[in-house]
Protein backbone atom coordinates (compact mmCIF):
# COMPACT_ATOMS: atom_id res chain seq x y z
CA UNK A 1 0.00 0.00 0.00
CA UNK A 2 1.43 3.37 -0.92
CA UNK A 3 1.99 6.45 1.78
CA UNK A 4 -0.69 8.25 0.66
CA UNK A 5 -3.33 5.36 1.03
CA UNK A 6 -1.97 4.78 4.61
CA UNK A 7 -2.19 8.67 5.10
CA UNK A 8 -5.53 8.75 3.68
CA UNK A 9 -6.88 5.79 5.94
CA UNK A 10 -5.30 7.78 9.37
CA UNK A 11 -7.30 10.75 8.48
CA UNK A 12 -10.62 7.94 8.07
CA UNK A 13 -9.91 6.83 11.41
CA UNK A 14 -9.63 10.24 12.85
CA UNK A 15 -12.31 11.80 11.28
CA UNK A 16 -14.38 8.69 12.58
CA UNK A 17 -12.93 9.74 15.70
CA UNK A 18 -14.21 13.27 15.74
CA UNK A 19 -17.78 12.29 14.78
CA UNK A 20 -17.82 9.45 17.49
CA UNK A 21 -16.68 12.30 20.15
CA UNK A 22 -19.30 14.29 19.03
CA UNK A 23 -22.07 11.92 19.31
CA UNK A 24 -20.77 11.12 22.88
CA UNK A 25 -20.86 14.80 23.58
CA UNK A 26 -24.24 15.67 21.82
CA UNK A 27 -26.37 16.21 25.03
CA UNK A 28 -29.53 18.34 23.33
CA UNK A 29 -30.38 18.11 19.28
CA UNK A 30 -31.50 14.42 18.96
CA UNK A 31 -31.26 15.36 15.12
CA UNK A 32 -27.14 15.97 14.93
CA UNK A 33 -26.57 12.91 17.48
CA UNK A 34 -28.61 10.51 14.41
CA UNK A 35 -26.78 12.77 11.67
CA UNK A 36 -23.32 12.13 13.42
CA UNK A 37 -23.63 8.71 13.30
CA UNK A 38 -25.08 8.49 9.56
CA UNK A 39 -21.84 10.21 8.71
CA UNK A 40 -20.00 7.70 10.46
CA UNK A 41 -21.07 4.71 8.35
CA UNK A 42 -18.88 5.10 5.37
CA UNK A 43 -15.80 5.52 7.57
CA UNK A 44 -16.44 2.88 9.48
CA UNK A 45 -16.73 0.68 6.48
CA UNK A 46 -13.85 2.25 4.69
CA UNK A 47 -11.57 1.32 7.65
CA UNK A 48 -12.68 -2.06 7.80
CA UNK A 49 -11.45 -1.93 4.51
CA UNK A 50 -14.86 -3.58 3.25
CA UNK A 51 -15.67 -0.54 0.85
CA UNK B 1 -28.96 5.95 32.58
CA UNK B 2 -30.06 9.82 31.41
CA UNK B 3 -32.45 10.19 28.90
CA UNK B 4 -30.07 11.98 26.45
CA UNK B 5 -28.02 8.41 26.73
CA UNK B 6 -31.24 6.31 26.01
CA UNK B 7 -31.69 7.68 23.09
CA UNK B 8 -27.96 7.47 21.82
CA UNK B 9 -28.77 3.99 22.73
CA UNK B 10 -31.90 3.62 20.41
CA UNK B 11 -29.67 5.49 17.57
CA UNK B 12 -26.79 3.51 18.18
CA UNK B 13 -28.77 0.20 18.05
CA UNK B 14 -30.35 1.07 14.68
CA UNK B 15 -27.39 2.67 12.91
CA UNK B 16 -25.21 0.04 14.27
CA UNK B 17 -27.70 -2.75 12.58
CA UNK B 18 -27.79 -1.05 9.23
CA UNK B 19 -23.65 -0.48 9.31
CA UNK B 20 -23.49 -4.59 9.98
CA UNK B 21 -26.12 -5.06 7.05
CA UNK B 22 -24.03 -3.25 4.69
CA UNK B 23 -20.65 -4.76 5.93
CA UNK B 24 -21.97 -8.35 5.45
CA UNK B 25 -22.89 -7.53 1.59
CA UNK B 26 -20.20 -5.00 0.44
CA UNK B 27 -18.23 -7.92 2.57
CA UNK B 28 -19.53 -10.83 0.37
CA UNK B 29 -19.76 -9.37 -2.78
CA UNK B 30 -15.94 -8.59 -2.67
CA UNK B 31 -14.73 -11.92 -1.83
CA UNK B 32 -17.13 -13.63 -3.86
CA UNK B 33 -15.45 -15.81 -6.47
CA UNK B 34 -16.59 -16.06 -9.66
CA UNK B 35 -15.64 -19.88 -10.86
CA UNK B 36 -14.31 -19.98 -14.42
CA UNK B 37 -14.26 -23.44 -16.21
CA UNK B 38 -10.95 -23.99 -18.49
CA UNK B 39 -12.55 -25.82 -21.39
CA UNK B 40 -10.94 -27.92 -24.03
CA UNK B 41 -8.89 -25.23 -25.51
CA UNK B 42 -7.10 -23.61 -22.63
CA UNK B 43 -3.62 -24.79 -22.46
CA UNK B 44 -2.68 -22.68 -19.90
CA UNK B 45 -3.36 -20.11 -16.96
CA UNK B 46 -0.96 -17.41 -15.77
CA UNK B 47 -1.28 -13.85 -14.04
CA UNK B 48 -1.35 -10.04 -15.36
CA UNK B 49 1.36 -9.59 -12.77
CA UNK B 50 3.61 -12.01 -14.62
CA UNK B 51 3.95 -9.34 -16.86
CA UNK B 52 4.56 -6.30 -14.31
CA UNK B 53 6.00 -7.40 -10.93
CA UNK B 54 4.72 -4.12 -8.87
CA UNK B 55 1.08 -5.63 -9.76
CA UNK B 56 1.73 -9.10 -7.78
CA UNK B 57 -0.26 -9.59 -4.99
CA UNK B 58 -2.70 -6.64 -5.16
CA UNK B 59 -6.07 -6.97 -6.16
CA UNK B 60 -5.76 -5.27 -9.83
CA UNK B 61 -3.81 -8.68 -10.63
CA UNK B 62 -6.22 -11.05 -12.80
CA UNK B 63 -6.11 -14.66 -14.73
CA UNK B 64 -4.98 -14.72 -18.64
CA UNK B 65 -6.26 -17.77 -20.59
CA UNK B 66 -4.38 -18.50 -23.13
CA UNK B 67 -5.37 -21.05 -25.96
CA UNK B 68 -2.86 -22.44 -28.14
CA UNK B 69 -3.24 -24.23 -31.52
CA UNK B 70 -1.52 -27.16 -32.74
CA UNK B 71 -0.21 -24.69 -35.24
CA UNK B 72 1.53 -21.87 -34.61
CA UNK B 73 -0.19 -18.22 -36.44
CA UNK B 74 -0.87 -15.01 -34.90
CA UNK B 75 -2.32 -13.85 -32.12
CA UNK B 76 -5.15 -12.55 -30.35
CA UNK B 77 -6.23 -11.02 -26.98
CA UNK B 78 -9.24 -10.66 -25.56
CA UNK B 79 -10.32 -7.89 -22.61
CA UNK B 80 -13.51 -8.20 -21.26
CA UNK B 81 -14.77 -6.10 -17.77
CA UNK B 82 -12.01 -3.14 -18.61
CA UNK B 83 -15.51 -1.72 -17.16
CA UNK B 84 -16.86 -4.25 -14.48
CA UNK B 85 -20.58 -2.53 -15.06
CA UNK B 86 -20.50 -3.81 -19.02
CA UNK B 87 -21.47 -7.47 -17.93
CA UNK B 88 -21.76 -8.05 -21.82
CA UNK B 89 -17.75 -8.37 -22.24
CA UNK B 90 -17.06 -10.88 -19.60
CA UNK B 91 -20.11 -12.99 -20.60
CA UNK B 92 -18.81 -13.55 -24.03
CA UNK B 93 -15.04 -13.96 -22.66
CA UNK B 94 -16.07 -16.72 -20.98
CA UNK B 95 -18.39 -18.10 -23.71
CA UNK B 96 -14.51 -18.17 -25.55
CA UNK B 97 -12.66 -19.56 -22.19
CA UNK B 98 -15.55 -22.35 -21.72
CA UNK B 99 -15.83 -22.97 -25.55
CA UNK B 100 -13.44 -22.55 -28.00
CA UNK B 101 -11.05 -24.64 -29.50
CA UNK B 102 -7.44 -23.16 -31.43
CA UNK B 103 -6.71 -25.19 -34.32
CA UNK B 104 -3.61 -22.29 -35.24
CA UNK B 105 -2.27 -19.42 -33.31
CA UNK B 106 -3.64 -18.68 -29.95
CA UNK B 107 -6.26 -16.67 -28.20
CA UNK B 108 -5.30 -14.75 -24.86
CA UNK B 109 -8.68 -14.11 -22.70
CA UNK B 110 -8.14 -11.84 -20.16
CA UNK B 111 -11.69 -12.06 -18.61
CA UNK B 112 -11.48 -9.22 -15.74
CA UNK B 113 -9.34 -6.86 -16.84
CA UNK B 114 -9.67 -4.51 -14.02
CA UNK B 115 -10.54 -7.01 -11.77
CA UNK B 116 -10.30 -4.56 -8.84
CA UNK B 117 -13.66 -2.59 -10.55
CA UNK B 118 -15.46 -5.73 -10.43
CA UNK B 119 -15.09 -6.10 -6.72
CA UNK B 120 -16.92 -3.06 -5.84
CA UNK B 121 -20.07 -1.38 -7.28
CA UNK B 122 -20.93 2.01 -8.47
CA UNK B 123 -22.23 4.06 -5.39
CA UNK B 124 -25.47 6.04 -5.25
CA UNK B 125 -27.06 4.07 -8.17
CA UNK B 126 -28.37 0.95 -6.74
CA UNK B 127 -27.13 -0.80 -8.61
CA UNK B 128 -27.88 -4.92 -7.70
CA UNK B 129 -24.16 -6.70 -6.39
CA UNK B 130 -24.94 -9.74 -8.10
CA UNK B 131 -26.68 -10.89 -11.37
CA UNK B 132 -27.58 -14.23 -12.37
CA UNK B 133 -27.46 -16.24 -15.93
CA UNK B 134 -29.75 -19.22 -16.36
CA UNK B 135 -28.89 -22.26 -17.57
CA UNK B 136 -29.81 -25.88 -18.08
CA UNK B 137 -27.79 -26.51 -14.56
CA UNK B 138 -29.43 -23.84 -12.50
CA UNK B 139 -27.93 -20.72 -12.59
CA UNK B 140 -24.68 -18.61 -12.88
CA UNK B 141 -23.76 -15.93 -10.62
CA UNK B 142 -21.59 -13.26 -11.41
CA UNK B 143 -20.26 -9.77 -9.18
CA UNK B 144 -21.69 -7.10 -10.64
CA UNK B 145 -18.44 -4.19 -10.49
CA UNK B 146 -18.38 -0.86 -11.03
CA UNK B 147 -16.61 1.72 -14.58
CA UNK B 148 -13.55 1.80 -12.10
CA UNK B 149 -11.22 0.36 -9.57
CA UNK B 150 -12.10 0.22 -6.13
CA UNK B 151 -10.91 3.22 -3.60
CA UNK B 152 -9.59 0.43 -1.61
CA UNK B 153 -7.12 -0.38 -4.26
CA UNK B 154 -6.29 3.19 -5.56
CA UNK B 155 -7.01 6.04 -2.92
CA UNK B 156 -7.14 9.26 -2.80
CA UNK B 157 -8.60 10.32 -6.60
CA UNK B 158 -6.05 13.31 -7.61
CA UNK B 159 -7.78 16.65 -8.29
CA UNK B 160 -7.26 15.94 -12.32
CA UNK B 161 -6.17 13.09 -13.42
CA UNK B 162 -3.13 13.78 -15.49
CA UNK B 163 -2.75 11.19 -18.25
CA UNK B 164 1.28 9.83 -18.86
CA UNK B 165 3.15 10.38 -21.04
CA UNK B 166 0.96 12.79 -22.78
CA UNK B 167 0.13 14.42 -20.17
CA UNK B 168 -3.29 15.42 -21.51
CA UNK B 169 -5.97 16.64 -18.46
CA UNK B 170 -8.29 14.06 -17.41
CA UNK B 171 -11.37 13.88 -14.93
CA UNK B 172 -10.32 12.37 -11.57
CA UNK B 173 -12.38 9.63 -12.32
CA UNK B 174 -10.45 8.13 -14.90
CA UNK B 175 -7.27 7.55 -12.54
CA UNK B 176 -9.15 4.38 -11.57
CA UNK B 177 -10.17 3.70 -15.00
CA UNK B 178 -8.36 1.42 -17.26
CA UNK B 179 -9.66 2.67 -20.55
CA UNK B 180 -7.75 6.01 -19.64
CA UNK B 181 -4.54 5.19 -18.28
CA UNK B 182 -3.42 3.17 -21.44
CA UNK B 183 -0.20 2.77 -22.03
CA UNK B 184 0.85 2.72 -18.07
CA UNK B 185 4.06 2.62 -16.41
CA UNK B 186 5.44 -0.03 -13.70
CA UNK B 187 5.75 2.28 -11.08
CA UNK B 188 2.92 4.47 -11.64
CA UNK B 189 -0.89 4.55 -9.93
CA UNK B 190 -2.14 1.01 -9.91
CA UNK B 191 -4.52 1.15 -12.95
CA UNK B 192 -1.45 2.33 -14.84
CA UNK B 193 0.19 -0.67 -13.81
CA UNK B 194 -2.61 -3.04 -15.02
CA UNK B 195 -2.33 -1.46 -19.00
CA UNK B 196 1.30 -1.23 -18.11
CA UNK B 197 0.97 -5.34 -17.69
CA UNK B 198 -1.25 -5.54 -20.87
CA UNK B 199 1.38 -4.05 -22.64
CA UNK B 200 4.03 -5.81 -21.62
CA UNK B 201 1.78 -8.62 -22.61
CA UNK B 202 1.18 -7.62 -25.74
CA UNK B 203 4.96 -6.85 -27.06
CA UNK B 204 6.28 -10.13 -25.26
CA UNK B 205 3.93 -12.20 -26.87
CA UNK B 206 4.00 -10.13 -30.00
CA UNK B 207 -0.21 -10.26 -30.51
CA UNK B 208 -1.41 -9.37 -33.51
CA UNK B 209 -4.59 -8.37 -32.51
CA UNK B 210 -5.94 -6.57 -29.50
CA UNK B 211 -10.15 -6.62 -28.86
CA UNK B 212 -11.56 -4.42 -25.94
CA UNK B 213 -15.16 -5.70 -25.44
CA UNK B 214 -17.36 -2.76 -23.59
CA UNK B 215 -20.80 -1.92 -23.47
CA UNK B 216 -22.39 1.56 -24.22
CA UNK B 217 -25.18 3.67 -23.33
CA UNK B 218 -28.22 4.31 -26.11
CA UNK B 219 -27.93 7.57 -25.93
CA UNK B 220 -24.24 7.65 -26.31
CA UNK B 221 -23.07 8.09 -30.26
CA UNK B 222 -20.34 5.88 -29.89
CA UNK B 223 -22.32 2.64 -29.51
CA UNK B 224 -23.40 -0.18 -31.32
CA UNK B 225 -19.94 0.16 -33.06
CA UNK B 226 -15.98 -0.80 -33.68
CA UNK B 227 -13.98 1.55 -32.40
CA UNK B 228 -10.54 1.84 -34.30
CA UNK B 229 -7.54 3.60 -35.24
CA UNK B 230 -6.76 4.24 -38.62
CA UNK B 231 -4.36 1.16 -38.97
CA UNK B 232 -6.71 -0.96 -37.59
CA UNK B 233 -9.37 0.54 -39.49
CA UNK B 234 -9.84 -1.74 -43.14
CA UNK B 235 -10.42 -4.56 -41.04
CA UNK B 236 -12.82 -3.42 -38.48
CA UNK B 237 -14.23 -1.87 -41.94
CA UNK B 238 -14.68 -5.29 -43.54
CA UNK B 239 -15.91 -6.96 -39.95
CA UNK B 240 -18.95 -4.46 -40.02
CA UNK B 241 -19.66 -5.07 -43.33
CA UNK B 242 -19.31 -8.89 -43.31
CA UNK B 243 -21.50 -9.00 -40.22
CA UNK B 244 -24.16 -6.99 -41.26
CA UNK B 245 -24.42 -8.67 -44.82
CA UNK B 246 -23.63 -12.63 -43.53
CA UNK B 247 -25.30 -12.29 -40.15
CA UNK B 248 -27.96 -9.45 -39.87
CA UNK B 249 -26.88 -6.67 -37.65
CA UNK B 250 -25.49 -3.11 -37.44
CA UNK B 251 -22.41 -2.84 -36.12
CA UNK B 252 -20.85 0.36 -37.71
CA UNK B 253 -16.83 1.56 -37.71
CA UNK B 254 -16.45 4.79 -35.36
CA UNK B 255 -12.53 6.44 -35.62
CA UNK B 256 -10.57 6.32 -33.01
CA UNK B 257 -10.12 9.96 -32.32
CA UNK B 258 -6.14 10.82 -32.18
CA UNK B 259 -6.43 13.70 -29.75
CA UNK B 260 -8.17 11.95 -26.98
CA UNK B 261 -5.63 9.71 -24.77
CA UNK B 262 -5.56 6.86 -22.45
CA UNK B 263 -7.91 4.80 -24.40
CA UNK B 264 -7.06 1.43 -25.50
CA UNK B 265 -7.89 1.75 -29.20
CA UNK B 266 -6.07 4.63 -28.84
CA UNK B 267 -2.50 3.99 -27.36
CA UNK B 268 -1.98 0.59 -28.13
CA UNK B 269 -2.24 1.18 -31.71
CA UNK B 270 0.74 3.73 -31.04
CA UNK B 271 2.70 2.26 -28.72
CA UNK B 272 2.99 -1.20 -30.02
CA UNK B 273 2.69 -3.12 -33.36
CA UNK B 274 -0.84 -4.68 -32.09
CA UNK B 275 -3.94 -4.01 -34.40
CA UNK B 276 -6.43 -2.64 -31.57
CA UNK B 277 -9.94 -2.72 -31.70
CA UNK B 278 -12.63 -1.54 -29.31
CA UNK B 279 -16.57 -3.48 -29.65
CA UNK B 280 -19.63 -1.11 -28.32
CA UNK B 281 -22.76 -3.03 -27.66
CA UNK B 282 -25.78 -1.02 -26.90
CA UNK B 283 -26.38 -1.72 -22.99
CA UNK B 284 -29.88 0.39 -21.53
CA UNK B 285 -28.57 -0.58 -18.21
CA UNK B 286 -26.10 2.50 -18.32
CA UNK B 287 -28.20 5.36 -19.83
CA UNK B 288 -29.34 7.59 -17.27
CA UNK B 289 -33.00 8.27 -17.70
CA UNK B 290 -34.09 4.59 -16.98
CA UNK B 291 -36.47 3.08 -14.16
CA UNK B 292 -35.19 1.31 -11.27
CA UNK B 293 -31.17 -0.04 -11.95
CA UNK B 294 -32.38 -3.60 -11.47
CA UNK B 295 -31.64 -7.10 -12.75
CA UNK B 296 -34.22 -7.63 -15.06
CA UNK B 297 -33.07 -4.00 -16.83
CA UNK B 298 -29.76 -5.41 -16.69
CA UNK B 299 -30.49 -8.64 -18.60
CA UNK B 300 -33.58 -7.87 -20.92
CA UNK B 301 -32.56 -3.88 -21.86
CA UNK B 302 -36.44 -3.46 -21.35
CA UNK B 303 -37.29 -0.07 -20.28
CA UNK B 304 -40.52 2.02 -20.72
CA UNK B 305 -38.70 5.43 -20.54
CA UNK B 306 -36.57 4.59 -23.68
CA UNK B 307 -38.83 3.31 -25.11
CA UNK B 308 -40.59 6.26 -25.11
CA UNK B 309 -37.11 8.40 -25.86
CA UNK B 310 -37.03 5.69 -28.78
CA UNK B 311 -40.29 7.01 -30.11
CA UNK B 312 -38.99 10.62 -30.10
CA UNK B 313 -35.76 9.57 -31.97
CA UNK B 314 -33.57 10.56 -29.42
CA UNK B 315 -31.46 7.02 -29.27
CA UNK B 316 -28.24 5.87 -31.41
CA UNK B 317 -29.74 2.25 -31.79
CA UNK B 318 -32.95 0.60 -32.51
CA UNK B 319 -35.12 0.10 -29.72
CA UNK B 320 -38.32 -1.02 -29.08
CA UNK B 321 -40.64 -3.45 -27.02
CA UNK B 322 -38.21 -6.29 -26.89
CA UNK B 323 -35.43 -3.97 -25.81
CA UNK B 324 -31.39 -5.51 -26.10
CA UNK B 325 -31.56 -8.73 -24.26
CA UNK B 326 -28.23 -9.92 -23.28
CA UNK B 327 -27.92 -12.51 -25.67
CA UNK B 328 -28.47 -9.97 -28.60
CA UNK B 329 -25.66 -7.81 -27.00
CA UNK B 330 -23.14 -11.10 -25.76
CA UNK B 331 -23.90 -12.75 -29.76
CA UNK B 332 -22.95 -9.67 -31.42
CA UNK B 333 -19.91 -9.44 -29.45
CA UNK B 334 -19.11 -12.89 -29.98
CA UNK B 335 -19.61 -12.86 -34.01
CA UNK B 336 -17.46 -9.27 -34.19
CA UNK B 337 -14.71 -11.09 -32.91
CA UNK B 338 -14.72 -13.59 -34.72
CA UNK B 339 -15.27 -12.15 -37.86
CA UNK B 340 -12.24 -9.44 -36.57
CA UNK B 341 -10.01 -13.03 -36.11
CA UNK B 342 -11.39 -14.05 -39.87
CA UNK B 343 -10.46 -10.67 -41.74
CA UNK B 344 -7.41 -10.81 -40.43
CA UNK B 345 -6.54 -13.86 -41.20
CA UNK B 346 -7.59 -14.00 -44.41
CA UNK B 347 -5.13 -11.05 -45.24
CA UNK B 348 -2.30 -12.56 -43.18
CA UNK B 349 -2.25 -16.12 -43.65
CA UNK B 350 1.16 -16.73 -42.53
CA UNK B 351 -0.10 -15.14 -38.97
CA UNK B 352 -3.50 -16.75 -39.28
CA UNK B 353 -5.85 -17.72 -36.18
CA UNK B 354 -8.40 -20.57 -36.84
CA UNK B 355 -10.64 -20.84 -33.81
CA UNK B 356 -13.58 -23.52 -33.63
CA UNK B 357 -16.81 -24.34 -31.37
CA UNK B 358 -17.51 -20.67 -30.56
CA UNK B 359 -21.26 -19.58 -31.18
CA UNK B 360 -22.10 -16.70 -33.49
CA UNK B 361 -24.76 -14.10 -33.06
CA UNK B 362 -27.71 -16.32 -34.19
CA UNK B 363 -26.62 -19.21 -32.32
CA UNK B 364 -26.68 -17.47 -29.19
CA UNK B 365 -29.71 -15.50 -29.53
CA UNK B 366 -31.50 -19.11 -30.00
CA UNK B 367 -30.00 -20.89 -27.38
CA UNK B 368 -29.37 -18.08 -24.69
CA UNK B 369 -25.72 -17.29 -23.03
CA UNK B 370 -26.14 -19.84 -20.38
CA UNK B 371 -26.34 -22.65 -22.56
CA UNK B 372 -22.52 -22.39 -23.37
CA UNK B 373 -21.62 -22.39 -19.92
CA UNK B 374 -20.60 -25.00 -18.35
CA UNK B 375 -21.42 -26.75 -14.58
CA UNK B 376 -19.07 -25.87 -11.81
CA UNK B 377 -19.53 -29.03 -9.80
CA UNK B 378 -19.11 -31.73 -13.28
CA UNK B 379 -15.92 -29.99 -13.93
CA UNK B 380 -12.49 -31.43 -12.98
CA UNK B 381 -11.20 -29.41 -10.07
CA UNK B 382 -8.48 -28.77 -11.69
CA UNK B 383 -10.29 -26.92 -14.93
CA UNK B 384 -11.62 -24.51 -12.23
CA UNK B 385 -10.07 -21.09 -11.57
CA UNK B 386 -11.44 -18.81 -9.39
CA UNK B 387 -11.19 -15.18 -10.25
Amino acid sequence: MSLIMIFYHALSVFTAGLLLWNFIREKEDREKMLLYLLVLLPFILRILWIR
Amino acid sequence: MSRDWKIKTIYLAVVGALTALAAVQFYQHRHYQLPIIAGPGVTKVTNLSDYCESLRGTMADTKVFFLEGKEPGGKVLVMANTHATEIDAILAALIFIENAVVEKGTVIVIPQFNHSASRTTKPGDGYPLFFEIPTAWGSKKFRLGDRGASPLEQWPDPDVYVHYPDRQLLSFLDARNTNRTWPGRPDGPLMERVTYAAMQLLRTEQVDLAIDVHGAETMFPVTNCIVAPEKSMRLATMASLTVKAMEGFENHVEPSPQGFRGLSHREIGDFSETLPFLLEAPFPFLDQPTGPKTIDLLLTGKDSFLLSLARQKKLFVPYDETGWPVSRRVGQHCSVTLEIINQFSRKNVGRAIVISNVPRYAEIVENGVGHYYHDPRQAPKESIYQN
